[in-house]
């Protein structure tokens, strides 16, 4: 008789949790992988599919799934550092010996050389590019992310990547230039 | 224990944690008055003198402006103007070095004074209290006045503060060594301060102002203090001397005990602080209407000459207010914008003073040295003790050295007021409010980045989703212009097809075609793209054999015609004559003739029953001849002949001669007579039969036929000729029913192929009228003459020969009956042809 009681309360018991649990599956479900969101936040975003992948959320799915952190040369050492942590790997120098710290460009178009023949405008993964068909075309350069995308196609080779100027915002202090010297 | 206000009021300090004692250095600038600096060469105004936007530009290069003229126009949020520092003319607007550590170059109207310094009109407020409170803060706005303590914050927004102010604190603390523009300015202009306060006050409505001014400037607090006697809700109060107490944190915290919060403002807590000389810029601005032009700047330093505190225009250049001030540069001089703690090199002296610059350091290498190097840290936590702000600066370094920036949020490093307490107290000489600013740039930066990195990927998936409902609409597109495109094909098809329709209408006429036109449909569709053209040249071929043979046929017919038009008559009365011998010959043999004739009627089988029935009169009669004795037969015949046609007479008697001839040489070979008319006959019959064949070699069967039927009549005729005197009627039975049997057999045969048949017939004719052209030019083969095709005309020749023993009259009817017979024969042959090719 105590056997039957036991059974019967391990019995209800265990159907009221795979109750609750499944209406907690349903109810709690995860649309997508969060993991996904997290590194398409680290990387950059230049969309400039340099790792191989048409596109910053490719490539962090493409983490996600496993593959290599270091494929990113817009994110730098930093962009690595940061998906080293989150996916629990070991960081690497990045992939193809690209500089640790990238110089920020920007698309420039000379205007004068430009014939109007919208590939470059075609080709901006983040349609940073205005101008029409025989017209003249210019950058937005508060939107150009510098993924390179615009000078392959252009014809008349007028689009120079321009390293970002500096502003008094984007100025950091030199410690070098006031005579520190760094001990590590 | 006393409230809060109580204590304040009761004079009651507090203390801020940390903090150093640095030389004060202040004796240098503050035993002089404030100087007025001779006119500069060239003002050098940058448009973004403040926190916040650049204002638009009002002027061009090479307008005249007065003093005080605005030339910028507030546009965006926190954009002040900017106004001309004195009368002259704008040489330029151009990037030009800004006051920055960087000296990157900014946007600045480049004015040359004309030396006139002459004021624009102005508009000082005579009653405060008539201005309503957004008044006054357009007031503030538009005489561009901003923070002057050091960040340079539009102090518009902060008199517009929607929290309520309890304490608004007037900072005149000038805790930074050497500089001494504030104590000089309070000294001198204590009087308009306070009036500045009391704006401030009616802006604010506080519930008390607490001036604070360190206990290191008696003069100015006692200048304060006297200034602001008439108003006993600002309370002056002198502080201990301790850096960084002039800090907006640290001094909110020593007067009024409260912290403002981590990444909070000092309005969170109900405190508003305002700089001594933005607050005499307020009262200028207000009860003078002269906008923000100038301001209090020390000029100090050991190489410089004669160290003070200058009115400086905004927009002097460093270098003219060293060169004023006496200014004799070291080795690696350096010149630092800002006091010794806080300040920056200049890179160079050609940049202008700005609204927020309190002070120009020309220190010698002595009085500032020069950094050494960086040595390890020793974890003496002097720095932590030192800072302000309780921070642990030595974590924040490691981690700014190690770029960890999460951990250097963390660590509150957004919280360091940078006021280099740090780096004075350590042994190490470790720059550590350096690493705090590089760091602080980064994350700012990262920030950036970061929210660039968003609107990129923004705009990334916009195109994207964008190039998607592109490409939709195209298919879309695609869709719809191919089933608009269908719908013509339909009816090019259709069209088409009426087409088909018509030609195959047209093509009716010709079998074949029809049916090589269905092919031709049938192939188009199956699709097959080269057209097949060897049916259609097939076709053609054929068309072109037909027409080659009907060309053929009509010449053949053309020529006998022709031939037979030339000696028709000739012919015909020959033919005539011969057929009325014939007949006279027939009247005696009766049945071959009659056959031979009979055999003509193909055509027609009426005319056939006709024939037949004339062939029984014509057998009846033969059979009443044939009662006269056979010897007779040869002169009666020639008689016949001499009746029927008396021009051929000779003619005909040669004939009948050699008919005679032959019957008497057949007579010899025959022994009795019965037996030589037998055997005429069959030659007779024999000659027919062999004429058949030549008659008919285009048609093979026909001429088997025939031949058969001569054969066979020629059998039967020599029967006759036996049986002839006891069976005549039998004779004249039978003739009909070989007759009826020939034309039973004819249109059998033209059914079979109505078209060779009519060829044939046609050939037929032209050679049957050849044969009577050989006939007659061959007197000998008179007897082989053919039978003429047309029935009509044997059977008037026939009756010619019936009647021919009748009357010479008789004869003459016969001759234009054979003429008329002719010319119908000949209506008749042309009428057959002109249906041939039908």
């Amino acid at each position: 008789m105590t056997l039957f009681y036991a059974l019967i309360a391990l019995g209800s018991l265990a159907l009221i949790f795979g109750l609750i649990l499944g209406y907690a599956a349903v109810k709690y479900r995860v649309q997508s992988n969060p993991i996904v969101d997290q590194v398409d936040a680290i990387l950059p975003q230049t969309q400039c599919g340099q790792c191989g992948y048409p596109g910053c959320r490719p490539y962090a799915e493409a983490i996600a799934n496993g593959d290599e952190i270091n494929k990113c040369p817009p994110g730098g050492e930093a962009t690595v550092k940061k998906l080293a942590d989150l996916m629990g790997v070991e960081a690497k120098p990045l992939a193809g010996g690209e500089e640790a710290e990238p110089v920020k460009t920007v698309a420039y178009i000379r205007e004068d050389e430009c014939i109007g023949c919208t590939k470059c405008i075609q080709a901006c993964p983040v349609d940073a590019i205005v101008g029409a068909t025989r017209q003249m075309h210019t950058v937005i350069d508060d939107e150009c992310t510098g993924c390179d995308l615009c000078v392959e196609p252009c014809p008349v080779d007028c689009i120079d990547m321009l390293p970002v100027e500096q502003t008094k915002q984007t100025w950091k202090w030199q410690l070098d230039a006031i005579a520190v010297k760094q001990i590590d | 224990m006393d409230s809060l206000v109580e204590q304040i009021e009761r004079g009651t300090l507090w203390q801020f944690p940390g903090g150093v004692h640095p030389p004060q250095q202040k004796s240098l600038s503050n035993q002089h008055p404030i100087a007025r600096l001779p006119l500069p060469d060239k003002i050098v105004l940058p448009l973004k003198q403040h926190i916040g936007a650049n204002g638009q530009l009002l002027v061009n290069k090479g307008d005249k402006v007065l003093k005080g003229q605005a030339l910028t126009k507030p546009s965006a949020n926190w954009s002040l103007p900017v106004h001309a520092p004195t009368s002259g003319e704008i040489l330029d607007v151009t990037p030009a070095p800004s006051a920055h550590p960087s000296a990157l170059p900014e946007l600045s109207i480049i004015i040359i004074p004309d030396g006139e310094d002459k004021w624009c009109e102005l508009h000082p407020i005579a009653d405060l209290a008539s201005l309503t409170h957004g008044q006054l803060i357009d007031v503030l706005h538009n005489a561009g006045i901003a923070g002057m303590g050091g960040a340079g914050f539009p102090t518009y927004i902060k008199a517009d503060s929607h929290q309520p102010i309890e304490y608004l604190i007037v900072n005149g603390v000038e805790c930074e060594p050497y500089i001494t523009a504030d104590d000089l300015l309070m000294q001198e202009h204590a009087k308009e301060i306070v009036q500045g306060i009391e704006v401030m006050q009616q802006l604010l409505k506080p519930k008390r102002v607490l001036v604070g001014i360190e206990d290191n400037k008696p003069q100015a607090v006692a200048a304060m203090k006297q200034a602001c006697e008439h108003n006993d809700t600002i309370l002056v109060r002198a502080i201990p001397t301790k850096y960084p107490s002039g800090g907006e944190k640290q001094l909110i915290r020593v007067l009024t005990s409260k912290e403002v919060p981590s990444g909070g403002i000092p309005a969170d807590i109900g405190v508003l602080v305002q700089n001594v000389g933005t607050l005499f810029a307020v009262s200028e601005a207000v009860y003078k209407g002269k906008p923000l032009i100038e301001r209090v700047v020390t000029v100090t330093g050991n190489t410089i000459h004669k160290a003070q505190n200058v009115w400086a225009l905004i927009g002097t250049e460093i270098k003219h207010l060293l060169d004023c001030q006496g200014f004799t540069p070291v080795a690696e001089q350096r010149v630092v914008m800002g006091g010794p703690m806080m300040g920056f090199t200049l890179p160079t002296v050609r940049i202008p003073v700005v609204k927020t610059t309190n002070c120009i350091l020309a220190p010698d290498n002595q009085e500032l040295a020069q950094p050494g190097d960086e040595k390890a840290c020793i974890r003496c936590s002097a720095c932590a003790d030192a800072c302000p702000q309780t921070l642990l600066p030595q974590q924040l370094q490691w981690f700014a050295k190690a770029k960890d920036f999460d951990k250097l949020e963390e660590y509150n490093l957004f919280d360091c007021i940078e006021c280099g307490a740090c780096s004075y107290v350590c042994p190490s000489e470790i720059p550590l409010v350096q690493y705090y600013r590089v760091a602080k740039a980064e994350i700012r930066e990262q920030k950036l980045d970061q929210i660039k990195a968003e609107r990129a990927k923004e705009r990334f998936e916009a195109r994207k989703e964008r190039l998607e409902r592109e490409q939709q609409e195209r298919q879309n597109r695609h869709k719809r212009s191919a089933v608009t495109a269908a719908k013509p094909d339909a009816e090019k098809a259709k069209v088409a097809d009426a087409l088909e329709r018509v030609k195959q209408k047209q093509g009716d006429k010709s079998a074949v075609q029809a049916a090589i036109e269905r092919a031709k449909a049938k192939k188009a569709a199956d699709g097959s793209l080269e057209p097949d053209n060897s049916e259609v040249a097939l076709e053609r071929a054929k068309r072109k054999e037909q027409a080659r043979l009907y060309k053929e046929q009509k010449q053949n017919t053309q020529d006998s015609e022709q031939t037979a038009d030339d000696k028709k008559d000739a012919v015909a009365a020959a033919i005539a004559r011969a057929k009325a011998k014939k007949a006279a010959q027939q009247a005696e043999q009766t049945a071959p003739d009659e056959q031979a004739n009979l055999e003509d009627a193909k055509p027609d089988p009426r005319k056939a029953a006709v024939a037949a029935a004339i062939a029984r009169a014509k057998a009846k009669k033969a059979a009443q001849q044939s009662d006269e004795p056979e010897a007779s037969v040869e002169p009666s015949q020639a008689q016949t002949d001499e009746h029927s046609a008396p021009r051929k007479a000779a003619v005909a008697a040669a004939i009948a001669r050699a008919k005679a001839k032959k019957a008497a040489k057949q007579a010899e070979e025959a022994p009795s007579d019965t037996n030589a008319e037998a055997e005429q006959a069959p030659s007779d019959a024999n000659a027919e039969a062999e004429q058949t064949p030549t008659d008919e070699h285009s048609d093979p069967r026909k001429a088997a036929v025939a031949a058969a039927i001569a054969r066979a009549k020629a059998k039967k005729a020599a029967k006759q000729t036996e049986e002839a005197p006891s069976d005549t009627n039998a004779e004249a039975e039978q003739a009909p029913s070989d007759a009826n049997a020939e034309a039973e057999q004819t249109p059998t045969d033209e059914h079979s192929d109505p078209r060779k048949a009519a060829v044939a017939a046609a050939i037929a004719r032209a050679k049957a009228k050849k044969a009577a052209k050989q006939a007659e030019e061959n007197a000998q083969d008179a007897d082989s003459a053919p039978a003429p095709t047309e029935q009509q005309k044997a059977t008037d020749n026939n009756d010619t020969s019936d009647n021919a023993p009748l009357t010479p009259e008789q004869k003459r009817q016969a001759a234009i009956k054979a003429a008329v017979a002719k010319a119908k024969a000949k209506k008749q042959a042309k009428e057959q042809e002109g249906n041939d090719p039908s």
